[in-house]
């Protein structure tokens, strides 16, 4: 029996090294087995996207919706009130009777998270702080989920949709090639696809055209534009008769007579039922479908439409039919969102890139491991070969957990890269030491580490507690930069630590044979 | 192999006065570049408009500057190559908050007379963004910055962090004089540049001054400066080791890794020389100048040592039962 010695750390570092070859070859190869690492769009090319979502309007939707509500319970109670009246936050109306004044909270007892407000039977009615945030929180949630819904619709390979803080989605498009699949991925996903079914103010319209906002206000209305002519003004009840929470399908129809693309849709029972009931009651007047705050149409009723099902005629082009009804069909955005970052990248710029960045990283792998066997001999094969292990250890563990290699990311690869052979230096440099002071060889190595260690683990810290602030405050590039240089220190504690230290016990019978230090460590032992 | 001869202990300490002067002319010239020039924020800071082409041939800029001045209204207009001549970035500021508009396809139609190109890159940041990311990256400098300090005042003593904090602060001006001097844009990649220098001259730091802790504790010396000279001159040959390893690994990104990177790899550059350097010529000197006391250090060390020996013989005792 030999002096071998095969350590726990031989078996650490065997397992270490099993696991990274194991899961960082599907990302070599590109196969399509196995967990792949993730390239960044800039790598491949495709589009980026930061998106705000419009808080604000959120509560705005949500108010309107609940005065819809409202006002159908009112009509249909026959509570007797002054004009419902809506503001961006609150809703306002009066009684006049004390009798309706049970069945009017009973109404309201009904509709959660509501802030009410009642002096000398004048109700004002907002949303409850907890309400509030609740809405801002389902506003992003419901619309990076809407926004996903889409993009399935569209066919894309891997749409990465996420939310990021309180108010804003990130987007990111691999698959888009072309200028024109980016215009339409675009519309698509900031379509806000709010349908609203609102009653045409008679009374008012003659004076549509002149009638600013803010006196329209007063009167309960909003004036909209006709969806294809600017010029032509709607006077519309601010509260609609409905809006598009209640809608369950929509898909594109072509009209008998002209052929042209129409888009049919369908309620929900509650919908329905308010839908029939309006109409019944209001047949010979107009109904304006509202689609994102243009008027399409205002058709008269003719009779009650039960069934719970419309249509939106409006010149459309087959294109544009067939991309409102995936927008309303995948739901609408209950607030708009407003593209606040954009940035595209070309195929070819990213196959550049991912070329000169491999050239670099391997061009310096070989600068280091040559210049480490040179320098320190068969010590530096060691710390090469644990450098190896890191590198693919970096890969397999960014595979595992789905993290994105992005162009910052692969000049942190580059970086680890240069400070993972620091650990090695640090040892090896205290290994020489120790041989200058005349102790043997398996002296030299054991002390050589127990001294270096204090210095490394705490080096290896501080850049571990700047990694993770760079990833807990970076966005983008930053992060990264820091996910590739973070993995890399934690996975270099135990291959140029623990994986060298096993390897230099496997041979330390070979090293006292032969006790050619320069062979061993590059260095000439002077006796 | 070995670069330096073995038992020679250089005088760092000697040449520290030099040093002072040197490094404080360096550091106010930074500052005065950083008043006088100031940073050129690229458009992920200050919000606006890149857009990178590439032509067939060599590109027509000033062709293609006039055809921008006189078909769009673009605010602060500028047209340069990019790494090579066939290749140029258009760059103007967003003058609004709605950035929903097609600009490639706008470019697209006011160049399509200067030539065969493609367009490879469009970047479009909002002002917010802009705003939110300038924040956040200096809450990410400030944030590893203290935990660093607590860090290393944990680990060594306080006068070890202020130090380390000094040199950090002095690698990162330097840094950022160079990049106002060289006319880099600041964008994402210059500020993880920026960051990974921070970590780098820590590094490089916290590593000389564990030898110099442990020359403290083993030295019979006295006397700080001989302390410090031994510990740099002893870790000399792994501070050039290490550094001139990095240097080579960034240069080789500077000249391999294509334009994209040439900003933040030159930023590089310059913050891992100076931090090489800070950490030998500022980091060990300021322990001098504030005034690290080694009796007093070793004194408490060495009721550490006897609060845990005493703990020990207690917990001895304990299991041994008589207590």
């Amino acid at each position: 029996m030999t002096d071998k010695k095969i350590t726990y750390k031989f078996w650490v570092f065997a397992l270490v090294l099993i696991f990274g070859v194991a899961f960082s070859l599907p990302s070599f190869l590109q196969s399509e087995k196995g967990k792949k690492i993730n390239l960044g769009l800039d790598l491949q090319g495709g589009l980026y996207m930061l998106l705000g979502v419009d808080n604000e309007e959120a509560v705005k939707s949500k108010i309107k919706s609940i005065a819809s509500a409202l006002n159908y319970e009112i009509n249909k109670q026959n509570i007797i009130i002054d004009e419902l009246k809506i503001s961006d936050t609150s809703i306002d109306f009066r009684l006049f009777d004390n009798l309706d004044v049970e069945k009017i909270n009973a109404v309201l007892k009904e509709i959660q998270g509501l802030e009410i407000k009642n002096e000398n039977m004048h109700y004002s009615i907002a949303l409850s702080a907890a309400e509030t945030k609740a809405t801002y929180d389902y506003a992003l949630l419901q619309a990076v989920e809407t926004i996903r819904n889409r993009l399935d619709e569209f066919g894309l390979a891997e749409p990465t949709v996420a939310k990021q803080g309180d108010d804003k989605i990130l987007v990111e498009l691999a698959g888009i090639k072309t200028q024109e699949d980016e215009q339409i991925a675009k519309e698509r996903i900031t379509k806000a696809a709010h349908l609203q079914l609102m009653e045409v103010d008679e009374a008012r319209m003659p004076m549509a055209q002149t009638l600013s906002q803010a006196s329209a206000a007063a009167y309960g209305d909003v004036i909209l534009a006709d969806a294809k002519n600017e010029n032509i003004k709607y006077a519309l009840k601010a509260i609609p008769v409905l809006d598009g929470s209640t809608l369950t399908d929509a898909r594109v129809a072509f009209s008998q007579d002209q052929n042209t693309p129409i888009i049919n849709f369908t309620l929900n029972s509650q919908g329905a039922r308010i839908f029939a009931d309006y109409t019944e009651k209001n047949v010979g007047k107009r109904l304006a479908i509202v689609l994102d705050n243009k008027v399409y149409s205002a058709p008269r009723i003719n009779e009650r439409i039960g069934g719970g099902s419309g249509q939106i005629s409006g010149n459309f082009t087959p294109n544009e039919a067939r991309d409102v009804a995936v927008a309303l069909r995948s739901g609408a955005l209950i607030a708009p969102v407003k593209l606040l970052e954009q940035r595209s990248i070309g195929p070819s710029l990213g196959s550049d890139s991912i070329e000169k960045s491999m050239i670099a990283l391997i061009g310096a792998s070989i600068a280091i491991v040559v210049f480490m066997m040179i320098y320190y001999g068969i010590a530096g094969i060691f710390a090469n070969l644990a450098l190896v292990v890191n590198i693919l250890v970096v890969v397999a563990v960014m595979a595992l957990f789905g993290a994105t290699l992005t162009l910052p990311g692969m000049a942190g690869l580059v970086l680890t890269v240069g400070m993972a052979v620091d650990a090695n230096v640090i040892i090896n440099e205290r290994i020489r030491e120790l041989l200058r002071e005349g102790k043997s060889i398996r002296q030299s190595v054991a002390d050589g580490y127990k001294h270096a260690m204090s210095a490394i683990i705490d080096s290896n810290i501080t850049s571990l507690v700047t990694a993770i602030a760079l990833y807990t405050y970076g966005t983008g590039a930053v992060k990264g930069f820091a996910v590739t240089t973070g993995i890399g220190i934690v996975v270099s504690m135990i291959t140029a630590i623990w994986g060298t230290h096993a390897m230099f016990d496997l041979f330390m019978a070979k090293m006292m044979k032969s006790a050619n230090t320069r062979l061993w460590f590059g260095y000439r032992r002077k006796i | 192999m070995q670069f330096f001869s073995e038992k020679k202990v250089y005088d760092f300490m000697r040449m520290r006065f030099g040093a002072y002067a040197i490094t404080g002319f360096l550091v106010l010239a930074c500052i005065w570049l950083l008043f006088d020039r100031g940073l050129q924020y690229g458009i992920d800071f200050s919000g606006g408009t890149l857009i990178q082409m590439k032509y067939e041939e060599k590109a027509p800029i000033p062709q293609i500057r006039e055809k921008l001045e006189l078909g769009g209204d673009f605010q602060n207009l500028s047209v340069t190559e990019f790494g090579s001549d066939d290749e140029i970035t258009i760059r103007f500021l967003g003058s609004n908050d709605n950035i929903n508009e097609n600009i490639s396809d706008t470019i697209s139609e006011l160049l399509k007379d200067t030539g065969h190109f493609e367009i490879r890159r469009v970047d479009v940041v909002g002002p917010k963004v802009g705003d939110e990311l300038k924040n956040k990256g200096f809450m990410a400098i400030s944030v590893s910055l203290i935990a660093i300090l607590i860090y290393i005042a944990l680990r060594f003593e306080w006068r070890f962090a202020m130090a380390a904090i000094l040199t950090t602060m002095h690698d990162v001006l330097i840094t950022l004089g160079a990049i106002s001097l060289l006319k880099i844009d600041v964008n994402l990649d210059t500020l993880a540049a920026v960051l990974t220098v921070l970590g780098y001259s820590l590094n490089d730091t916290v590593i000389i001054f564990d030898r110099i802790r442990e020359g403290v504790k083993t030295s019979k010396k006295s006397d700080l400066a001989p302390i410090i000279n031994e510990s740099v001159s002893a870790t000399l040959s792994r501070t050039v080791l290490t550094s001139g390893l990095t240097l080579a690994t960034v240069v080789i990104l500077y000249f391999f890794g294509g334009s994209m990177i040439e900003g933040f790899s030159l930023a590089m550059i310059v913050g891992i020389i100076a931090g090489t350097l800070s950490s030998i010529f500022v980091a060990s000197p300021a322990l001098l100048w504030f005034n690290f006391k080694i009796d007093h250090y070793r004194q408490k060390e060495l009721d550490k040592i006897k609060r845990k020996q005493e703990a020990a013989k207690q917990r001895a005792l304990y299991e041994k039962g008589s207590i």
